[in-house]
């Protein structure tokens, strides 16, 4: 059924219809609307499932793990900070192989602490074993949770659907919220590779020595090889039977005869096919290349679709200091001998990509202007005075506070 | 506990010996038909008070659950040495996780069963002292709070044995440790205020909280048994030397547990809700200097000069304890006080005994 | 597409005049997008949210840097300079006009008659019968009970625009609302267009 309706809520009111057994979350912005929405659902009795109010993410993690090596479904939602709390048992899941889904409302990481939009959460797990899922709206961002649970289950390896701070979980926009019926046909009961039962008796969680562990490890570059087949193969399902595109590997819009391609992930790619069709208006022939799984990494599905253009843009929503992008690191490796490459930070923490922005940045690139690695809408004048303070004094206080005060924001040294 | 009177005809300790009981009162381990739950073939050091808690323990929960159980472990000793890779010792659906979630863990898979009506099944989340105490009391605090149906049992030996004998916030006052070593003017771990989870469970209010040792088998049985009893949260607090880190024989695990019971520096106790509800009365009470004698992990007090002020500041914390808990009810031998009873030639009496 | 822009502080109900407005979109088949200048929840704050409305789909997902409309739910924000940021019409005094035709939409929550706002200059950069008011938190307070303006700028905005109808706002009001909360946004709603229509009607006559 087409609401207007909030992403988050969206989000909540389909993960609800993928009958989740357990629901163990902890709350932080952005993501708080998605599970007070479900809390709320269960306490109500609409949605059958264990709700668990837990003490932290390490402990909303570690219930889903709990939960899952039980043959339960499990269900939980983070950000940022959460993210990274919960880190040691995102891998634990990951290398137990158990097929949690998780919504990761996209965040920045701090310090300096900060709430909104970026990409540094989910890029500081991309190596844990998760399959990571990137949604371009709050459409696709529901219709991924019930691809993920599907490709969770049948894999034996967690899921995490991305879904960016704010811009999805807190906007309304039109959705069409799929039937009961239909994600049930979808998302069939789960059925466990392992189970702790006690009618057949199990050990999982060995420690695994020298002698195996590179095997144990080997299965897990197995399965998310495996991934990469059967991810495109749910994607024309989930076409199939909800009639729309939604998830798969990439989506290219415009690419076929474009001299320049930008490559992003998550909600930036409307802003910037937007500012593609006004360029594209003026003559300019560039496409957009947006990566809707980004771990496993579809490396060869890249490659063809970039395999035409003389030039590339790698939009990213998070930054390795001292080096520049990591998806501009993975293009690089799909494509060795490729196009000549920007990276294009953009949007940290926050920060609004806009149309203006882009068509400069992207008119830059194509007249071979811009450079291998650019801050977009960087102040450099404020970074500027701010390194020119540290040079002349030891002591010159904390960066962030320095800059604030420069800008006006904070207020003014009391005596 | 509930006592019962019995003859007896043990010399040196308080064991009595099961063929002279009916079926219905022997104990557990006694049983051929007892689970071994944790099985032999496992790589704990000889004399490792752990293997046989958790084996005293998890066989009492078996036999009370009808053998519907689960177990999440944290990591520490027990979880090493009962899952090397390939074997497992476990009898039970077993899962390791993390070091600092087993609690939390456990938590899940109590939700998992609701899920799925399977109400029948029980769980047991554990840990050594190093996933309870230090790394773990978040999520065990969690867990208290929500009043999750599990049953989390720490078996306490004092430090972080696994990596190599390091300070927890378990190592009592002047033990020695890999990070708190015998040297300087004051070796050993310091004086500081403690953590005693047993306590900070009964804060919580839990249904039911329990402390007990490997010494007293019938006594550890019973009580992981009476937690079956109870649905919400419930903690069991188990006393289990270490023969490597705490320098005792490999021989003298019980004997190092019932000195440490003895001495009243390891109260034995049961509360329900919050309130002590019974506490195991000291038999027969022994100096402290008796208890630390056994390990090397004190020997620094006692060498090469007696650290008279040290001892008596952990022989205060034993008196206080005493105090506190009402560990000597009275300085008689009244049967009715201390359940012993004197049969047999007066040779054999183990309070004249040894 | 038309962009609406709302400006006033936390607590005014800024996030859910956005949401309505995209909802009474909605309910004529057209696409919208509503969100809220995204920040600590903190009473009092001066906050903005945004409404995008279209026929196809909406992709782009910047803040509105070039309204179509501005809508002023608190008139203590007038003169803070950013509020007519990019608005189409001349910017503040002193600063370069944003767009190039003056043809935007003014509506701000206020028992004053414009004139008396000390807008000055910069009433006369707008076409006359774009730039009004309407007595927002008064119909609040006399059709709710509480000084929240969201519904009657609607209805204000409905009459003063026709980007939406006055039939849509209610339906919006009534599919998030219930009862007489409900009923009560919908006659402050009623009020704000009936004083809004007969204030464009003066302006256009006259």
């Amino acid at each position: 059924m087409l609401k207007q309706i909030e992403g988050s809520r969206a989000v909540a009111e389909t993960v609800a219809m993928c009958r989740p057994e357990v629901i163990c979350a902890y709350p932080i912005t952005p993501q708080t609307h998605i599970v007070e929405a479900l809390g709320a659902m269960v306490k109500k009795g609409d949605l059958a499932a264990e709700f668990i109010n837990v003490e932290s993410e390490f402990a909303a993690m570690s219930v889903a793990i709990g939960a899952s090596a039980s043959g339960a479904r499990a269900y939980t939602a983070t950000a940022s900070q959460g993210l990274l709390y919960m880190c040691e048992a995102v891998h634990n899941a990951a290398g137990l192989g158990l097929p949690v889904v998780m919504t990761v409302a996209n965040r920045a990481i701090g310090a300096p602490i900060n709430i909104w939009n970026d990409h540094s959460d989910a890029m500081s797990q991309r190596d844990a074993g998760w399959i990571q899922l990137y949604a371009q709206t709050s459409q696709e961002a529901l219709d991924l949770h019930i691809q993920a649970f599907r490709i969770a289950e049948e894999l034996s390896n967690p899921v995490m659907v991305c879904m960016d701070g704010f811009l999805l979980t807190h906007a309304s926009e039109r959705a069409d919220i799929p039937a009961q019926a239909q994600v049930d046909a979808f998302v069939p009961p789960y059925q466990p590779r392992q189970v702790l039962d006690p009618s057949d008796p199990v050990s999982i969680g060995a420690m695994v020595g020298p002698e195996a562990f590179t095997e144990v490890r080997y299965l897990a570059h197995a399965r998310m090889r495996e991934a990469l087949e059967l991810i495109p193969q749910v994607a024309a399902r989930f076409t199939a039977d909800f009639c729309r595109e939604s998830g798969g590997l990439v989506r290219p819009y415009r690419t076929e005869d474009a001299d320049l391609i930008v490559v992003g992930l998550g909600s930036v790619l409307g802003t910037v096919e937007d500012a593609v069709d006004e360029l594209r208006d003026t003559g300019m022939r560039v496409g957009v290349l947006g990566i809707t799984t980004y771990r496993p990494f579809p490396a060869r599905a890249i490659a063809e679709a970039l395999s035409g253009c003389g030039r590339l843009v790698v939009l990213e929503r998070a930054l390795s200091p001292g080096t520049g992008g990591m998806v501009s690191a993975d293009i690089r490796m799909a494509l060795p001998a490729g196009p000549a490459m920007h990276t294009v930070i953009a949007g940290l923490g926050g920060r609004a990509v806009t149309r203006k922005s882009l068509r400069a940045m992207l008119t830059q690139a194509a007249a071979g202007a811009l450079g291998p690695l650019t801050f977009l809408d960087l102040d450099a004048g404020l970074a500027g005075r701010e390194l020119a303070r540290m040079r002349d004094a030891r002591r010159s206080g904390p960066s962030a506070e320095n800059m604030l005060r420069d800008l006006g924001i904070s207020a003014s040294r009391i005596g | 506990m509930p006592y019962e009177q019995i003859k007896f005809y043990q010399v040196g300790s308080f064991a009595a010996g099961n063929r002279l009981l009916d079926p219905e009162q022997r104990s557990v381990q006694s049983g051929s038909e007892r689970s071994n739950t944790l099985t032999c073939g496992h790589r704990a050091c000889q004399g490792c008070g752990e293997a046989l808690g958790a084996r005293y323990a998890l066989d009492a929960v078996m036999r009370a659950t009808k053998g519907k159980m689960i177990a999440v472990n944290a990591t520490g000793c027990l979880e090493v040495f009962s899952t090397p890779f390939p074997e497992t010792s476990w009898q039970i659906p077993w899962l390791h996780s993390l070091f600092g979630n087993a609690p939390a863990v456990a938590t899940g898979v109590a939700a998992a069963m609701r899920a799925k009506g399977r109400t029948d099944v029980r769980v047991v989340g554990q840990g050594g002292d190093g996933g309870t105490v230090d790394i773990g009391m978040a999520c065990l605090s969690g867990m208290f709070e929500r009043d999750d149906d599990v049953l989390y049992i720490c078996y306490d030996n004092q430090a972080y044995m696994n990596t190599g004998v390091q300070r927890s916030g378990a190592t009592p006052p002047a033990a020695r440790t890999a990070t708190t070593p015998a040297v300087g003017d004051e070796p050993g771990n310091a004086f500081g205020q403690g953590k005693n989870v047993p306590l900070i469970a009964m804060a919580h209010e839990i249904p039911y909280v329990a402390t007990a040792t490997v010494a007293d088998l019938r006594d550890l049985e019973y009580k992981a048994a009476r937690a079956m009893d109870f649905h919400g949260a419930r903690y069991l607090h188990i006393l289990v030397p270490c023969p490597l880190g705490w320098g005792s024989a490999p021989g003298d695990t019980i004997k190092v547990a019932r000195l440490a019971t003895e001495s009243g520096l390891f109260p034995v106790f049961e509360a329900e809700a919050g309130t002590v509800t019974g506490v195991s009365p000291i038999r027969r009470r022994v100096p402290v200097t008796d208890y630390l004698r056994t390990q090397s992990r004190y020997a620094h007090l006692f060498h090469p000069a007696e650290r008279t002020k040290v001892i008596a500041r952990i022989q205060a914390a034993a008196d206080r304890n005493i105090t506190r808990f009402g560990l000597m009810k009275d300085q008689t031998n009244d049967p009715e006080r201390t359940g012993v009873t004197h049969s047999g030639p007066a040779g054999s009496d183990p309070a004249e005994g040894s | 597409m038309f962009q609406v822009r709302f400006h006033g502080r936390g607590g005014q109900g800024v996030v859910t005049a956005a949401e309505l407005l995209a909802v009474a979109a909605f309910t004529e088949g057209r696409h919208a997008q509503a969100f809220p200048s995204f920040g600590s929840e903190r009473m009092g704050a001066p906050v903005m949210s945004f409404c995008r409305i279209a026929d196809t789909a909406i992709r782009t997902r910047e803040p509105v840097t070039d309204p179509d409309a501005l809508i002023i739910q608190d008139p203590t924000l007038l003169h803070q300079a950013d509020i007519f940021g990019g608005f189409r019409g001349a910017g503040p005094p002193g600063r370069p006009s944003a767009g190039l035709r003056c043809d935007g939409y003014l509506l701000i929550n206020s028992a004053k008659p414009v004139a008396d706002l000390g807008l000055g200059e910069y009433v006369r950069a707008f076409r006359r019968e774009r730039l009004l008011v309407v007595p927002a938190t008064q119909l609040g307070l006399t059709h709710l009970g509480r000084p929240l303006p969201g519904a009657a700028l609607l209805g204000g905005f409905a009459a003063l625009t026709g980007v939406v109808s006055l039939a849509s706002v209610e339906a919006a009001i009534r599919d998030r609302f219930t009862g007489a909360v409900a009923e009560g946004n919908v006659a402050a709603a009623r009020a704000a267009f009936d004083f809004v229509t007969d204030e464009r009607k003066a302006l256009t006559d006259a």
